[in-house]
């Protein structure tokens, strides 16, 4: 199986330890991993913001970083949900559809497609779990609370597997940070005080650290914490499945 | 409508934000409503598979539109009612207006209409000297406020029992510092009932009308709308056409839906249905479209006339909680109206639609399952295409995307954002920057992962 790495740009930039992480945790579980090192981005951030038309170079550029992998994984449920939803091409239609039927998010291709059911990790602390919208409602990672219906999640059933780790229960299981992409800076003293609410309920419910399958959430929360000068820390759901300390 | 008509949903949201003790209360009580949603939903194992049914029915209404709207016209024009058409609000405005002057009335009763509201039928009728008085508690008290409603089901969950009892002591005459809202309700029916007593003229809106009997259903807790009605020798029931189903079984899957969905209630305290005038009244029904054609010619939107008005999607939006209805500057706020106001003036509602995260709660929650964020992001485009994009955001997309499509000019221009974060971060940790204004931004790594990678596992690299 020939994975290709999809490291969304922020992270790349930002966060590399979340696309070390995600590497390091694709490759115990045997998999071949392969980073196209001429990536950038998905597009997403023009195309949220009304310029989908601008993106065919981002597009054609994202076909031939990634065509003809068996899977494509990225540590993000927005960006995949994205390519999922917007990824076309005028010139390679085919290889488009393609590839929106093979990009997967992290934890989905942990637990639907390599079944994963144990791993080696520890992580003694108590983790307040964020649903990310776009894994959540977008690509249903999780059941959501507006539903009658069964309700499960695929990064709540990998946490289970790392010894220590406590799951606090939010008063508000699935309720959007704030981030939103450009929202964040155009809209931003409602974003801000989304993430203010967001953090207040891990804090209240005791959370050391705030997790997701998305690092655009924990980054825009991380921002108030760190404004705050709170001692809850972010940290991205790869890092603490890789099995790395606080 | 609102007096802020000229700003934009961040500024105003921005305004209201200010009081942040508000916004936590604002959000907490909304909160609380979607959580009796939630209940209501959950008992009922069949939830999904109404809102399927509700939807189908929904679909074949648009499709059929014109064949239902005739059906009922002939039906309600044979159980003895008037009917109106009005191709947009100017002409609603002007048939009540002329109804209203042939009984020479300068005073006239209305029970709750957003689409009275949408017209802007209380100005247009006080313009030509005629009074009318709200009936629905929440739309009386922001009519003696003069403010619009922030909510098409709760019109004045903005204001606090407190700002209410104010309210009456100077409006009602209520003693000063009285705030106990069973008391305050008392002192309106009081208020009230002399004015249903002596108004000649009622306007209800209409939930649901029903081709195949020419009926019409309008659902309330207070019954105010059965009282206006009944009281009244002119009775006028105003619609938009995308009200109508096709039989009144089907009333069994919206009526369940409805108040469900909306407070959490199993069923609306009256849902009162209404055929044919009493004998010596005069029953009349306009049928508005004001846009709504336009909007079901546009094939990525029309799903947005399926909406019932339960307003779910307002108290389930995490935006709409911590801005408050007022901040949408338009009659029909929340989620569903960032939609809805773009058709009626791309220009002036503009902004609604990126006044969200497109977290997708709305649509969800929303029991005609309208998929009401996939078209906030579909307007986007739209607006955009159009020239409705501000020109600072054009240069800046463009620049962006020649960045992003060259992934050498990406590299570099990453290595030279993290420069400037790691050796001159006042360039952007400054008050123009609003990311940075109660956010800290990331901490600057010493590589990207691009260069990690190709440092650490060149030989693996393709």
């Amino acid at each position: 199986m020939k994975v290709g790495l999809f490291v969304p740009c922020y992270i790349d930039q930002f966060y590399p330890q979340v696309g070390i992480a995600t590497l390091e945790l694709l490759e115990k579980q045997g998999v071949e991993v392969v980073y196209p090192p001429k990536q950038t981005c998905c597009g997403q951030p023009m195309a949220n913001s009304g310029f989908e038309h601008l993106t065919q170079g981002c597009n054609e550029l994202f076909i031939r970083n990634f065509y003809g992998f068996d899977y494509i994984v990225a540590p993000s449920g927005s960006c995949v949900l994205h390519i999922k939803e917007h990824l076309h091409a005028a010139k390679d239609e085919a290889k488009a559809a393609d590839i929106r039927n093979k990009v997967y998010e992290l934890t989905e291709f942990l637990t639907d497609i390599l079944q994963v059911e144990s791993l080696v990790a520890n992580f003694p602390y108590k983790v307040g779990l964020h649903q990310s919208c776009h894994g959540q409602r977008g690509l249903k990672l999780s059941g959501m609370t507006e539903l009658v219906a069964p309700s499960f999640s695929k990064p709540e059933q990998l946490l289970k597997m790392v010894s220590g780790l406590e799951l606090i229960t939010l008063n508000r299981k699935d309720e959007c940070c704030g981030f939103g992409g450009t929202f964040c800076v155009t809209e931003e003293a409602v974003s801000v005080r989304m993430g203010q609410d967001r953090i207040a309920d891990h804090i209240t419910n005791g959370a050391d650290f705030i997790t997701a399958a998305d690092m655009s959430c924990l980054m825009h929360m991380e921002g108030i914490l760190r404004r705050r000068k709170s001692p809850v820390k972010v940290k991205h759901i790869a890092e603490i499945l890789n099995g790395e300390a606080a | 409508m609102s007096n802020a008509q000229h700003k934009e949903h961040a500024a105003l949201a921005n305004e209201f934000n200010k009081d942040a003790t508000r916004v936590g209360w604002h959000d907490e009580t909304l909160w609380w409503i979607r959580q009796k949603r939630d209940k209501a939903a959950h008992h009922l194992p069949e939830w999904e598979q109404l809102r399927n049914t509700a939807s189908a029915i929904k679909d074949n209404v648009l499709s059929n539109l014109h064949e239902y709207l005739c059906s009922f016209e002939e039906q309600a024009l044979r159980n003895g009612v008037q009917v109106h058409w009005a191709a947009d609000a100017k002409e609603h405005n002007e048939i009540v207006l002329s109804i209203v002057r042939r009984h020479g009335v300068n005073r006239m009763v209305k029970s709750k209409s957003m689409l009275t509201e949408e017209c802007h039928l209380n100005p247009y009728l006080q313009e030509h000297g005629i009074e009318v008085i709200d009936t629905d508690l929440g739309e009386r008290i922001v009519q003696l406020a003069e403010e619009a409603p922030s909510h098409i089901v709760l019109p004045c969950i903005h204001k606090k029992k407190e700002e209410i009892g104010a309210l009456f002591h100077e409006h009602l005459g209520t003693p000063e510092g009285n705030a106990d809202p069973q008391f305050l309700t008392a002192a309106a029916r009081e208020h009230l009932r002399e004015k249903f007593l002596t108004c000649k003229v009622a306007i209800t809106g209409v939930n649901f009308s029903v081709a195949e009997t020419g009926e019409f259903v309008v659902c309330t807790n207070e019954g105010n709308a059965d009282m206006g009605a009944h009281l009244s020798d002119v009775h006028i029931a105003c619609m938009g056409i995308e009200k109508i189903i096709p039989q009144r079984k089907h009333l069994g899957v919206f009526l369940r839906l409805l108040t469900r969905s909306a407070t959490g209630q199993p069923i609306t305290t009256y849902s009162s249905h209404f055929r044919k005038p009493r004998p010596g009244q005069e029953m009349h029904i306009i049928l508005v479209d004001n846009g709504r054609s336009r909007q079901l010619g546009r094939d990525e939107f029309r799903n947005s006339l399926k909406c019932i008005r339960c307003g779910a999607c307002f108290n389930t939006c995490p935006v709409y909680r911590r801005s408050g209805g007022h901040s949408y500057h338009t009659a029909i706020a929340g989620p569903i109206g960032s939609i809805l106001a773009p058709n009626l003036d791309m220009k002036a509602y503009a902004d609604l639609p990126f006044a969200s995260t497109l977290c997708g709660s709305c649509s969800n929650v929303c029991p005609v399952k309208i998929d009401i964020h996939e078209q906030l992001y579909k307007w986007r485009q739209v607006l955009v295409q159009s020239g409705y994009a501000p020109v600072v955001k054009k240069m800046g997309m463009a620049g962006m995307t020649f960045t992003l499509s060259r992934p050498a000019l990406y590299k570099i221009a990453g290595k030279a954002a993290r420069w400037t974060l790691g050796h001159v971060p006042f360039v952007v940790n400054n008050k123009l920057n609003p990311w940075y204004h109660q956010r800290e931004l990331p901490e600057v790594p010493e590589s990207s992962f691009g260069e990690w990678y190709a440092k650490n596992r060149k030989k693996k690299s393709s």
